[in-house]
């Protein structure tokens, strides 16, 4: 079986965001960009599943910008065998959109015929969570999404998935879309001598053309802004002087 | 203009507070449409129908959409799509899990998390865990939204509207449901109480939770916890205020032992009142809180809990 992951270059989750001064997005100029965290978890559980002998190769995919070369070095150097560059965008500011993306990984899945796909839950620069689902129903797969646990047993898997007040556990028919939770596993750091092989490992470049997708999207951003700010606070010296501020202001 | 809402029912059972605050959102667009849809849905939908603002209820109840999986539910809410300008629904798991499927299956995109109507097409939601907000205009004949509910107020009951049956559609029979495991609690729901205490890293191990357990106790209210708490096994998964966890706008909002990382910040700042409790009085936490204390958890909180 093969594994398909798609994985996003976005802005590294330490790095405090800018919002740009004439509110057309955000600032990407130097700022530090790795693999979204979700994708990291979703590469580890394809390399896991290989090396327990249920998967034979594990593909990398990412749509965007011709700089996610090196996020997908970072899935080859974590242990994915080969990867594929949708070049889908010359400037870093343009986010391809799920819908977009979705169809993109649809006509890869028709080329490579994967058994199993994993995908982040969600990227957190749009914070859309949507792409795992979109590409489920274009492929009128099975998805689970919110992975806590995946057991991939014959022609079905089975995955625990994080819902409100607990967990969900359903069964799939592969193959199917799996997305990552943040419990499903700690992914690994890549280490030097697997980055230098990653180097040698095949990433093949491709764009939508190549595949008759129009990325153009749906969406018009009208602006970008800050988040509204909360007027200051005040300390209190002691518990008695916290208990009277709230009942004076009535909250308790 | 027409508005479908996907009610948010568990077990049978309406979520009122999810559901009447996305009716909130979606009144603004049109007519609404609540559908209800279950195993069991019919006294769901009765009691949606009491929603200010919904002008019809169509229940589809069937064994299929027992367990809202995703595949025969998004099936079902793209079959009944024709003649509505909108889809949307309260953003809980479920919902996120469905309606992206379905803005697929109708060629449309989706915006998640809305916690803004401009317009019929444009919509306000946060990116980058909060840390911005952008308005987007939709070029799509349809917009399928999912409505973040901790920024909209419940709307009221005392309607009455029409409830009628619609036909289960076709069930792909892709998933089968095998169990659920749901932490067994008699506190309020994380994202509707009035009260939040959550306690971060600083409380230390899971043995010490009881003391937040206590104060929530006391204050009839839901415990959350950090990222940070979280991973460290301290409280479990479900617990998590954050980005990554639920987004929470309760009355009054308990920050425990919590630092104030950014990604916890974007699920709690929208609280009424906030009050941090933290040793360190650098820590960010401060800068979001109504009122900051600055002391040993183990000896403030329990002083707290007595004095409430």
């Amino acid at each position: 079986m093969k594994i398909l992951v798609p994985v996003k270059r976005v802005i590294d989750y330490n790095v405090k965001v800018r919002v740009k001064s004439d509110g057309s997005g955000v600032d990407l100029a130097n700022v530090k960009m790795s693999m979204n965290p979700f994708d990291e978890i979703a590469v580890e559980e394809a390399i896991r599943l290989k090396e327990a002998g249920t998967a034979e190769e594990v593909i990398a995919v990412s749509i965007g910008v011709k700089q996610a070369q090196e996020t997908l070095r970072t899935a080859l150097a974590m242990g994915a065998d080969r990867a594929i560059l949708i070049v889908a965008a010359d400037d870093v500011h343009q986010d391809i959109e799920p819908l977009a993306v979705a169809k993109l990984l649809k006509a890869v899945i028709d080329e490579e015929q994967p058994g199993l796909v994993i995908a982040g839950k969600q990227a957190i620069d749009n914070d859309l969570n949507a792409t795992g689902q979109m590409l489920a129903a274009l492929t009128g797969w099975a998805q689970a999404t919110n992975a806590n646990s995946l057991k991939v047993e014959g022609d079905h898997a089975t995955v625990a998935r994080e819902v409100d007040g607990g967990l969900q556990t359903i069964k799939v028919k592969l193959p199917a879309i799996v997305t990552t939770d943040l419990r499903l596993n700690e992914p690994r750091y890549a280490s030097l001598p697997n980055i230098m092989k990653a180097k040698k490992k095949p990433l093949e470049e491709k764009t939508p053309e190549d595949y008759g997708v129009d990325v153009s999207p749906r969406l018009e951003v009208v602006k970008t802004s800050e988040p509204p700010e909360r007027a200051a606070g005040e300390m209190v010296p002691d518990v008695d002087t916290l208990v009277a501020k709230l009942k004076e202001k009535g909250v308790v | 203009m027409a508005v479908l809402l996907l009610a948010e029912i568990n077990d049978g059972h309406l979520s009122m507070d999810a559901t009447a605050k996305a009716v909130t959102a979606a009144k603004a667009l049109g007519d609404v449409t609540v559908l209800a849809m279950g195993a069991k849905a019919a006294d769901a939908a009765k009691e949606a129908a009491t929603i200010d603002g919904v002008a019809k209820v169509v229940v589809a109840e069937d064994a299929r959409y027992g367990h809202r999986l995703a595949e025969p539910a998004a099936a079902l809410v793209a079959s009944l799509a024709e003649g509505y300008d909108h889809i949307c629904a309260p953003a809980t798991t479920d919902a996120k899990n469905i309606l992206p499927r379905v803005a697929a299956l109708l060629d449309v995109m989706i915006l998640t998390d809305v916690t803004g109507v401009i317009d019929a097409d444009t919509f306000e939601r946060p990116i980058y865990a909060g840390n911005a907000m952008q308005t987007v205009k939709s070029k799509d004949a349809k917009k399928v939204l999912t409505i973040r509910t901790s920024t909209f107020d419940a709307a009221g009951t005392g309607g009455s509207a029409s409830v009628e049956d619609v036909a289960a559609a076709d069930d792909p029979a892709l998933s089968e449901w095998v169990e659920d495991k749901l932490a067994e609690s008699d506190r309020p729901e994380l994202t509707s109480a009035g009260i939040v205490v959550s306690g971060g890293r600083g409380i230390g191990s899971e043995e010490n939770f009881a003391v937040i357990e206590k104060l929530a106790d006391k204050l009839g209210a839901a415990v959350g916890a950090s990222r940070a708490a979280v991973d460290s096994g301290f409280a479990p998964n479900d617990w998590q205020v954050g980005q990554t966890g639920k987004v929470v706008a309760p009355d009054l909002y308990i920050a425990v032992g919590i630092s104030g990382a950014i990604q916890h910040l974007a699920g709690m700042k929208d609280s009424k009142v906030i009050v941090a409790i933290n040793k360190d009085e650098e820590a960010p936490i401060f800068q979001v809180a109504d009122y900051g204390l600055v002391g040993d958890l183990f000896e403030v909180v329990p002083e707290l809990t007595e004095k409430l």
